[in-house]
């Protein structure tokens, strides 16, 4: 269906798919990671001076 | 809300929890019409199927290009006005800025190897490109290495001007030297010189990687501010535990 290259064509889309997917789980497992330990230091009651909520 | 409004951390995070769930339905629906569209295109007369490695290879370039233009707006909102989002705004491009243009230059050996017979030549275009891709690594060295992250950034706003004199090079790389790379077939005077069967579907995957891009940036903005605040609350914790045992 995709001719003599289907080879190149598959690969290119793969590498992509696979970078970008890289790409989110980066934001998404790092946004968790920052939210664990950022929850963590307000449970032992560490504040921001700044904050004024 | 005034646009300089957003330059103040908290406010960026509020929008940012607003915005981006749109964003990735938004991407993701446009990269579904894209796709389609995409598989649907009929074979180019020279290349035949290869031409649909043109919807990947294409965005990424523009993005890897746009990426490098972010971080240059922002590396003068850190060195002239020394705001702390434009540190978090550069700081955050350049690993997806990196991505993209990692993604352009596999594509186009992947692409080239069936079209012009090699997978790489030492020509401008794909040279310059090469280029942006290790300039892109110098800057997250940059971040990743310095010990005093001021200074650090300071460094990487510097390094992200200089190597902003590369993205020209890199757009009229082609018009200047004789390359194996074609000229442009978008962006030139005179108008596409694509059909527009082919044009439309790289133009809705433009738009979706442009969205993921957007998309991106702005989680990867609101992780380093979390981090940031992380990194003061550690600082004050630590601080008070030495102020309690002295």
């Amino acid at each position: 269906m995709i001719g003599p290259h289907a080879d190149f064509i598959i690969a290119s889309y793969a590498l992509t798919a696979f970078v970008v997917a890289a790409l989110i789980a980066w934001v998404v497992l790092d946004y968790a990671s920052q939210r664990r330990v950022l929850g963590d230091l307000e449970e032992r009651g560490v504040t921001r001076r700044s904050r004024k909520d | 809300m005034a646009i300089i409004d957003l330059a103040n951390p908290t406010r960026f995070l509020t929008l940012a929890n607003r915005v981006l769930p749109w964003l990735a339905a938004a991407t993701a629906l446009l990269f579904a019409v894209g796709l389609y569209r995409a598989m649907g295109a009929p074979d180019d007369y020279q290349q035949g199927a290869t031409v649909k490695i043109m919807f990947l290879h294409v965005p990424a370039a523009w993005l890897g290009m746009f990426g490098w233009s972010l971080m240059s707006v922002a590396a003068l909102g850190t060195l002239v006005w020394r705001h702390p989002l434009a540190d978090v705004a550069g700081k955050a491009a350049a690993p997806i800025g990196a991505a993209f243009t990692f993604i352009c230059l596999v594509t186009g050996a992947l692409w080239g190897r069936p079209t012009w017979g090699t997978y790489w030549v030492w020509d401008a275009r794909l040279t310059s490109m090469l280029v942006l891709l290790l300039l892109y690594l110098a800057v997250l060295a940059l971040y990743w290495t310095a010990e005093d992250a001021g200074r650090g950034a300071r460094a990487a706003a510097i390094l992200a001007l200089v190597g902003a004199v590369n993205l020209p090079i890199i757009k009229f790389s082609v018009d200047w030297w004789n390359t194996l790379h074609q000229p442009a077939s978008v962006f030139r005077m005179g108008g596409a010189t694509i059909d527009s069967s082919i044009l439309t579907p790289l133009l809705i995957m433009a738009l979706a990687f442009s969205l993921l891009f957007v998309t991106l940036h702005l989680a990867a903005m609101r992780n380093e501010i979390l981090r940031r605040r992380v990194r003061t609350m550690q600082l004050m914790q630590a601080q008070q535990l030495a102020e309690a045992g002295t």
